[in-house]
């Protein structure tokens, strides 16, 4: 679909904040679908981009500025327009149940989160861990979005120091939880899915991989996942990119 | 001529009829049921599925894929889950659209190529596009398409047992394409393809690797363009088979291209990736085209290249 683009802000140096309205026929995002974002004539391959937010058909991206790409997006202004599939992927679980869910986020594997804290109506918990304070987002929305909120960094400056599975293994020992719903670094999500099983907590996981047509057809976004006794590839864009931890292969 | 009056857009190919010139290319597609929710599959010429093997292939490890200046890298290795899957849980799915199924193959062995042309053409395929130059795996592949006299066999031995036309997917990591295209014309042939993806590798400056977790991959895209239709000229020249001519198509000025070169046909592939009506878009341009310039038969592009002495 060929949307406009609403509002582009600068959250950081090196991070936007971008808000289009969605065509009416769209279907609902859930927390953790992309939208596949066509960046200029000058770029062959669309860029998938994590849906944040989305309140009465306006759908918001949080993303840094990595590349080409990225920093197409960046330069685009409010009345412009982009070319946008989706929602696309399978997204996280998000229903409320008797015990919160708990949100473990790093850097920009935070901004997919938001949607889930506002999908889970206030009742989740969630652990956000950046590089430092002056590389963080979205704090103080998702702080205002869930019941519990606790912040970490690797130098300390936000939070206490040290990383996101840590301080997700002791609230997992504290409270009990419904599910983990993880997004960030691959390390990060590895060690926070360890905690979670050691918990016996189930635990979702968002995964990235470089991807091409963003529909499930061309195989090149394969992520190794066990099916049964066996190792198989599956695809992040449409089998994931949210994946249950325990299928897979670290 | 009358805007009005309707372009003949059917081709004879091979002893088959498409319906129109235009198909999707191997790999690109997957077995259609992807692009299928998206629009009608029965408005293609024709489908070229995902590589199929004789066995199930897991493919390779990621990162597969690797953008380029107006191009991408691939290394996804002919991950499919076997010719005898494909005929059981997909080509009754495809088979539900007016379109022609073309079952791209690859073995490791020339008698895997002869198995796999029995057992797809028992199974109801129109044709058969034998893969001789798939650059993403360890043995066969691009070994049978850069050397002529294994060309030859693979051919050979693939028309032995084939029921349906053969065409023949041609690689463009050769010296000489007439050369390969005349000795598969020789042994039997029914139909030329290409061209496949030029061998490439990008590497991460800050990690000193490559991106591609094999190394080497696959070009296509519009980067491709101009040495797939130097390749079709080339070939075109040099055999009397039809042609099907691919690589970095993405509109119908690019088809035209190809037909002018000699194509009779012509594959989208990568182009789906950021447009997924491209193959509609290049039909329904290649209808306008032919309006606007007075050609009321699409066939009578093929070859018409005017070289001024």
């Amino acid at each position: 679909m060929i949307v406009t683009v609403l509002s582009n802000e600068s959250l950081r140096p090196g991070a936007s904040d971008l808000r289009i309205r969605a065509d009416a026929s769209a279907r609902r995002p859930r927390a953790g679908q992309f939208a596949h974002i066509a960046c200029g004539d000058a770029l062959l391959l669309r860029r998938p981009i994590s849906l944040c937010d989305e309140e009465a058909g306006v759908w918001r991206f949080v993303f840094e500025h990595k590349g080409p790409g990225t920093r197409y997006l960046a330069a685009r202004k409010p009345g412009d327009t982009l070319d946008i599939l989706g929602p696309l992927g399978r997204g996280f679980t998000c229903e409320p149940e008797d015990l919160p869910t708990l949100l473990v986020g790093g850097g920009i594997g935070v901004p997919p989160l938001l949607l889930a804290a506002r999908r889970l109506a206030g009742t989740a918990h969630a652990v956000l861990g950046f590089r430092a304070a002056s590389l963080a987002v979205l704090t103080d929305e998702l702080a205002s979005l869930c019941a519990r909120t606790a912040f970490c960094s690797d130098d300390g400056s936000l939070g206490t120091r040290g990383f996101t599975d840590a301080v997700a293994r002791r609230l997992l020992s504290e409270t009990a939880y419904a599910r983990v719903l993880a997004c960030g670094p691959r390390p990060m999500l590895r060690a926070v899915a360890g905690a979670a099983r050691a918990a016996g907590v189930p635990c979702e996981v968002s995964l990235e991989e470089r991807m091409a047509c963003g529909v499930g057809a061309c195989l090149a976004c394969a992520c190794r996942v066990r099916a049964g006794a066996e190792e198989t590839f599956r695809r992040v864009c449409l089998d994931g990119p949210v994946f249950d931890a325990e299928t897979v292969v670290w | 001529m009358d805007m009005n009056r309707d372009v003949n857009m059917a081709v004879p190919f091979a002893g088959l009829t498409f319906q129109n010139p235009v198909a999707v290319a191997s790999g690109t597609f997957g077995f259609g049921r992807e692009y299928g929710l998206r629009f009608d599959i029965g408005r293609l010429g024709a489908v070229c599925v995902k590589g199929l093997t004789l066995r199930p292939r897991a493919g390779n490890p990621p990162p597969r894929v690797a953008e380029t200046p107006m191009g991408m890298l691939n290394s996804v290795g002919l991950q499919n889950p076997g010719a005898e899957a494909f005929l059981r849980d997909e080509l009754p799915f495809l088979r539900g659209f007016n379109t022609l199924v073309i079952a791209n193959v690859s073995g490791d062995t020339v008698e895997e190529y002869a198995a796999l042309a029995g057992l797809l053409s028992d199974g109801g395929v129109d044709m058969l596009e034998v893969n001789i130059s798939c650059p993403n795996v360890k043995e066969g592949g691009l070994l049978f398409g850069t050397d002529p006299r294994s060309a030859a066999a693979v051919t050979e031995a693939v028309k032995r047992r084939a029921s349906v036309p053969v065409m023949v997917k041609l690689s463009p990591n050769v010296t000489d394409i007439a050369e390969i295209a005349r000795t598969v014309e020789s042994a039997g042939a029914d139909a030329l393809s290409l061209i496949n993806t030029l061998m490439g590798m990008r590497i991460d400056i800050r990690t000193r690797r490559p991106i591609l977790h094999r190394g080497m991959g696959g070009l296509s895209g519009p980067a491709v363009r101009p040495v797939a239709v130097r390749c079709v000229y080339q070939a075109a020249r040099a055999v009397r088979l039809p042609i099907m001519g691919m690589g970095g198509i993405t509109c119908a000025e690019d088809a035209v291209e190809f037909l002018l070169a000699g194509a009779h046909t012509v594959a989208v592939g990568t182009a789906l990736f950021k447009d997924e009506t491209a193959p509609l878009t290049v039909l329904d341009g290649l209808d306008a085209y032919c309006r606007a310039n007075g050609v009321s038969d699409i066939r009578t592009l093929t070859g018409a290249m005017i070289i001024d002495s």
